[in-house]
């Protein structure tokens, strides 16, 4: 009894000092991720990719993101008309 | 007077604070709906916007908001004697950092959980923004300087302190790439490593060619040092150009390689600090030996106490915390009251250690009166005093006084290390933003803003001539910290009572604070601007001049546009915002 309350006060401890540092690593991975999905389609923007072709056929496994990132960055339309995920 | 006695008052003051005015507030002034769907819930992204249990969310806004600041502030105070600073700290707590604190996150949350800067400029314009920017601005320098002279100081005063300190550096290193690397939890080995350094302070304090004493080395306080300098002013100058050097390094670094883990193991320098302390107050049973009130003092306490305690008492700085992070993760908007008013009595209680830890040092009341004989003298050793204090209460505990006062120099170097290091990255991004917002390209740019940054702080602490030479102005701009700090204080206390008339809401409780702080802040400048550092005042200083004019002319604009807002000049913009 004691044990399990003393262990649930550790990992309440451990969840507090760790809120921060999991924000900034999620932070981090999802602007690799932003990053990656530039790379992937950056014809769409305007930038030459000489793999467009092959890089397209991820395009149904992005729609879901694509959808959270638009919102992300404050617009609740999707910004282009080759993507209407709303 | 019994300081156990004392405390429980205290503390007693903060329950009925929580328990019944904080209540009230929620309900009648802020109507809280525990129905409102909060930020964390609408734009959940993983990222900035998680919804988080209330108790988890306190202990980040608390571990976040806590620092060197609430510790400085009132053993500076106690100079007026322990019964003006212990009143304002208590009294703060409840009706100003509290209302404030709980205030910017109900604010923030109604509003998409955007920052006050961001709110300020909705409300009250562009103008308002470039406002809030500036005196953003100028509150980081202060900490930015401040602080290395704090530093600098404690290093000098403490060199035990000085390996264990800067052990912390590779080791927080270590952790931040394992966690990130390799996904390992941090808890184990950040304890780990605040054992390393706890037994480094051990072995430090014992062996004294550990000990990194720059004055003895050039011969003790009367030899000369480098540049014409004596040797007590060249060891500042060192330790400061070392420090900035670091900072420099420190702060464009990515968050999670340094800041963060270093950040980890200081929350438990704060658990553990606060549990020795008050664990050390209950055994020791100490009496108070400095009197309730200083008579003749040569500064009067009226404005400056209210200024000299700002972190501790109510912090401008708090709100930023508040609106920026804790508001993206409040679960239930009933949750800010918790959080929010409650993270400011946390505040308050390390405060109140602090103050007791100081004013229970001394055998008499004349031996207080003699180590804290002028303001300025305060200023100096005010810090100093309180390692020393908060080291006899650790002895309580049976720990050797010359460990715990190691031990406690760490604790302070380390929150003053990452206060200067957040402050540093927050001065880039405010001078970036002003150079995006007035089109100066290169400061847009991390290098260009980070140098701009270091080198301003590192003139305002080398140049001004503190009473004691060279490299002593840092602590000559404490009050001019606790103006700008209250200054952005007054500012949200602001915006929170034009968003409480616009709801239609008697906002009385949060305007009486805002006058009471802007009043203070005004008179304070008032009298240092201009019968203090003006050129024709016997101790003139043109650099704090400057500055504190700046400062001043903010105050009033401020002043200004508060009336304006209040008697409802934007009030057509504030109907388009709330039809937005």
């Amino acid at each position: 009894m004691m044990l399990d309350k003393a262990k649930k006060l550790v990992r309440f401890y451990e969840e507090v000092l760790e809120m921060p540092h999991r924000t900034e690593v999620a932070r981090e991975l999802r602007d690799q991720d932003d990053m990656f999905l530039l790379l992937l389609y950056s014809e769409m923007i305007g930038i030459p990719n000489p793999v467009y072709y092959y890089t397209l056929e991820l395009y149904p496994h992005i729609i879901e993101d694509f959808h959270d990132w638009h919102l992300r960055m404050g617009m609740d339309k999707s910004p282009l008309t080759g993507i209407r995920c709303c | 007077m019994n300081a156990i006695l004392v405390a429980i008052l205290g503390l007693a003051v903060f329950v009925l604070g929580y328990r019944y005015y904080s209540k009230f507030i929620a309900e009648r002034i802020y109507r809280l709906d525990p129905n409102y769907v909060t930020p964390a819930h609408k734009y959940k992204d993983g990222v900035d916007f998680v919804p988080t249990n209330k108790f988890v969310l306190w202990g980040h806004h608390f571990t976040s908001v806590a620092g060197a600041a609430p510790i400085l502030g009132p053993a500076i105070a106690v100079y007026w004697g322990w019964l003006p600073a212990f009143l304002w700290v208590v009294l703060g707590t409840v009706f100003a950092a509290g209302i404030h604190d709980f205030g910017t996150l109900a604010l923030s949350v109604r509003n998409k959980g955007q920052s006050i800067g961001t709110i300020a400029e909705k409300f009250i314009g562009r103008r308002g923004k470039i406002l809030f920017l500036f005196i953003i601005l100028t509150l980081v320098l202060m900490i930015n300087a401040v602080f290395a002279w704090v530093i600098a100081n404690l290093f000098i005063t403490y060199p035990a302190s000085i390996v264990p300190v800067f052990i912390q550096i590779p080791l927080a290193i270590w952790i931040g790439y394992a966690a990130y690397k390799r996904n390992v939890r941090m808890l184990v080995p950040s304890l780990l490593a605040l054992a390393v350094m706890y037994l480094g302070a051990i072995v430090t304090a014992e062996v004294s060619w550990l000990q990194i004493d720059l004055v003895s080395y050039m011969g003790g306080e009367e030899a000369a040092g480098l540049f014409g300098l004596g040797s007590v002013s060249t060891a500042f100058m060192i330790w400061i150009v070392i420090l900035l050097i670091y900072v420099y390094i420190a702060s464009t670094l990515p968050v999670w390689k340094l800041l963060q883990p270093r950040d980890f193991i200081n929350s438990h320098q704060l658990t553990v600090g606060l549990i020795i302390m008050y664990a050390g107050l209950l055994l020791t049973n100490p009496t108070i030996s400095a009197p309730a009130t200083n008579g003749d003092a040569d500064t009067s306490w009226l404005p400056l106490l209210f200024i000299t305690i700002a972190c501790g008492a109510i912090s401008g700085f708090h709100g930023l915390v508040s609106s920026g992070t804790s508001s993206k993760q409040l679960d239930k908007e009933t949750d800010a009251r918790f959080v929010g008013y409650f993270g400011a009595v946390g505040e308050g209680i390390l405060a109140l250690i602090s103050i007791l830890a100081v004013v229970t040092l001394f055998n008499s009341a004349d031996e207080f009166t003699a180590t804290y004989s002028s303001f300025n003298e305060a200023n100096a050793t005010g810090l100093g005093n309180f390692v020393e204090g908060a080291a006899v209460l650790a002895g309580g505990l049976g720990i050797p006084e010359n460990v715990a006062t190691t031990i406690v120099s760490i604790i302070v170097v380390s929150f003053a290390a990452t206060t200067l290091d957040t402050s540093v990255r927050l001065m880039r991004y405010i001078i970036a933003e002003i150079g995006s917002e007035y089109k100066v390209q290169p400061l847009t740019k991390k290098h260009v803003a980070t140098s701009v940054a270091v080198v301003s702080t590192a003139a305002l602490v080398l140049i001004p001539e503190g009473p004691n030479g060279f490299g002593s102005g840092g602590y000559l701009i404490w009050p001019l910290f606790g103006t700008s700090n209250q200054l952005l204080a007054g500012i949200s206390l602001l915006l929170i009572s034009i968003w409480l008339k616009r709801r239609g809401i008697n906002y009385i409780a949060t305007l009486i604070p805002m006058i009471f702080l802007l009043f203070m802040t005004l008179y304070a400048m008032f009298v240092q601007v201009f019968f203090e550092w003006a050129w024709y005042a016997e101790e003139s200083n043109l650099l704090l001049f400057i500055l504190g004019a700046i400062i001043f002319v903010f105050s009033i604009w401020i002043i200004i546009t508060s009336i304006q807002a209040l008697s409802g000049k934007f009030d057509d913009e504030l109907e388009k915002y709330r039809n937005d």
